[in-house]
């Protein structure tokens, strides 16, 4: 008998107890429906995730004064001495190292005509949009004889453009920061939320030369001061290698001991990247682990009905077997059938699936990512759950004794 | 003269009932020629089913010889018996056996399909088959759609198929009124004349006397083997 025939065979059979078929199936179509639609939020909230990483720029060191120790009474983070234009500028040397922004950040309100809000205004240099990896959706960074000669010009970020503008495009107005008149020169594209719900859109860019001397005032002792240091490295950068040399430029620069305590702090964001994939490959784990055992329900209901169904056919595979039939015609027979069974199981799973999950994309706007490899896993196991399951109702029918299944009643 | 088509020499069946051994085929010696009209009757448990499975290869013997067609049945592994089964013999039975749900062609057709036949030419073979018994116009209906009679008709076509050399009938009448026997009956006796070794096991009386040759089995034992006078 040629697999077509059996095919054939195997869907009329199918078909002859539709409903019964369909209960024996939907072991399987709930267990690979779930799978798709767990692994389809997992994979979504982890690329969500992942995006939420990569906004914060990849390949990018932060770098923050630490804690300032007065002899013995520890101050905490940040209360370190700030950093100054010299180690930005030592740092930019350093080689691996693609662009250098400082930051410093403080809050104020932004005034344009009669509407206000106040949000965080950041000091950076050029490259911090570099730094981020952040585009503009109009207008033009500052130039560096802006940054030389601080310019008052901003850059507003999307929801503050939105607060303040609503739909009108902001470049070339004038916006007033803590009362001093600034000119807006671009806005920023829309970067979203991070991982910890700040808006990072909720922001304004302004030289970092600007923000010192015309809005907080240089510190006393670093006029130049900077309080935060955003690195990104060339592609393919040894990360510690350059973080080792930049955290000798610092000592040298703070005058501390080449293995002593140090009063900064370089965070490296590939750990976070890292420790994601981590709970990534974990959650993989337990998924694929509940797939198994919903496919092994699934299973044992599909070896269930070919048992019912090979010992309500005994007269049929006795026939079979009279009219010419191989035991290994009789096993493939009802093999095919139990596949046929859960991949039709199987392909009902996928669909409803991806159902459910385009529809919780809509309706709750959760993040969902479908991997077509997912699917392929899904039918192609569960076809492999057809013949395991199927082999031993296709062996019992394939073993039955001509003469007794003929007279079976 | 040439060799018998099935020539069964000391066969014996032995079934295990328990602690007791049961001769179902005690020592059985006969000849059958091609084209041969052979009625085996007996009482129920004689040995006559046995000796049906036997010669249809739907079971082995304990021992003795059975050649059938020039084969060792006793020699044969369970795939060759399969093939044996689908290409020398065409078995009819009482209950029919037809695949419900399933069209008349399609039943005819299903011996054809573990012969490696292609697909148009199954259904020429069948609808063929179907003309030999007066039931063409009848193809595509369900077998309950169906009379017993038309049923046995798609039974016996389903076992012209695959141009047996044999026909076995197990009580091939037992589930149809008198008139309907009669019916089949013609339809298997024009299938003889054609040429065809016809062999009916049977326990009515009125269909063993129209075989040319009776076979008797009591205790499964051949009590009685005897050739009417043409």
């Amino acid at each position: 008998m040629t697999i077509i025939a059996a095919i054939r065979v195997a869907l009329a059979a199918l078909r002859l107890n539709a409903m019964r078929s369909f209960l024996a199936m939907l072991g399987v179509i709930i267990g690979v429906g779930s799978v798709i639609i767990m692994v389809s939020i997992g994979e979504g909230a982890g690329r969500a995730v992942e995006d939420q990483i990569r906004s914060l720029g990849t390949n990018v060191l932060v770098i923050r004064p630490g804690a300032f120790d007065s002899g013995g009474r520890r101050m905490g983070a940040g209360s370190a001495p700030p950093f100054s234009e010299a180690d930005v500028a030592a740092i930019r040397a350093v080689p691996g190292v693609a662009a250098v922004s400082g930051v410093v950040t403080s809050t104020y309100p932004v005034v344009f005509g009669a509407t206000n809000w106040t949000t965080q205004i950041h000091g950076v240099h050029e490259d911090f949009l570099t730094v981020r990896d952040w585009a503009l959706a109009s207008g033009r960074i500052f130039t560096p004889a802006e940054q030389r000669r601080a310019a008052k010009v901003a850059i507003l970020g999307a929801t503050v453009a939105e607060k303040l503008f609503g739909a009108a495009d902001p470049v070339g107005a004038e916006v007033r920061i803590k009362n001093v008149p600034f000119t807006v020169i671009g806005v920023l594209d829309r970067k979203g939320q991070t991982g910890f719900g700040l808006d990072q859109d909720d922001a304004a860019l302004i030289p970092v030369s600007t923000m010192r001397r015309r809005l907080a005032g240089g510190g006393r002792t670093i006029p130049d001061r900077i309080q935060t240091i955003m690195v990104k490295l060339d592609d393919g950068a040894n990360s510690p290698a350059v973080q080792a040399q930049i955290d000798q430029l610092l000592r040298e620069g703070r005058r501390l001991q080449p293995d002593g305590e140090t009063n900064f702090m370089v965070r490296d964001m590939t750990e976070m990247i890292r420790t994601r994939a981590a709970t990534q490959s974990t959650l993989s784990l337990l998924l694929g682990a509940t797939a198994v055992i919903s496919l092994i329900v699934g299973g044992i209901g599909i070896m269930n009905i070919m048992l019912v169904s090979v010992t309500e056919r005994t007269r049929e595979i006795g026939l079979r077997m009279a009219v010419g039939a191989r035991r290994w015609d009789i096993l493939v027979q009802f093999l095919i059938e139990a596949v046929t069974l859960c991949l039709t199981g199987g392909l009902v799973g996928v669909m409803l699936g991806l159902i459910v999950t385009v529809a919780l994309a809509q309706l709750g706007a959760w993040p969902v990512a479908i991997n077509p490899m997912t699917i392929l896993i899904a039918l192609l196991s569960s076809a492999v759950s057809g013949i395991i399951f199927g082999l031993y109702p296709a062996r019992r029918a394939s073993q039955m004794n001509p003469i007794d299944a003929l007279r079976y009643e | 003269m040439s060799a018998p088509l099935i020539s069964v020499r000391h066969l014996v069946k032995l079934y295990q009932m328990g602690d007791a051994e049961v001769h179902a085929i005690d020592d059985v010696s006969l000849d059958i020629e091609a084209g041969e009209y052979v009625a085996v009757t007996g009482a129920s448990g004689s040995g006559k089913s046995t000796f049906m499975n036997l010669l249809g290869a739907l079971d082995v013997p304990t021992s003795g010889t059975l050649m059938i067609d020039g084969r060792n049945l006793g020699e044969m592994s369970s795939d060759e018996l399969a093939r044996f089964r689908n290409r020398t013999i065409g078995f009819v039975f009482q209950q029919f056996n037809l695949l419900r749900r399933t069209s008349a062609l399609d039943n005819v057709c299903l011996p054809l399909l573990y012969s490696h036949v292609s697909h148009a030419e199954r259904i020429e073979r069948a609808r063929h088959c179907l003309e030999r018994v007066h039931l063409s116009s009848r193809a595509h209906h369900f077998p309950s759609q169906l009379s017993g009679g038309q049923q046995q008709r798609v039974a016996i076509a389903r076992a012209l198929v695959s141009n047996p050399k044999i026909l076995l009938a197990d009580e091939p009448t037992g589930a149809l009124d008198s008139h309907t026997s009669e019916e089949i009956m013609a339809v298997f006796e024009e299938l003889n004349a054609a040429g065809i070794t016809l062999i009916i096991v049977t326990h009515e009386p009125d269909i063993a006397a129209r075989a040319r040759r009776r076979l008797v089995f009591r205790d499964g034992k051949l009590i009685h083997d005897e050739t009417a006078r043409p």
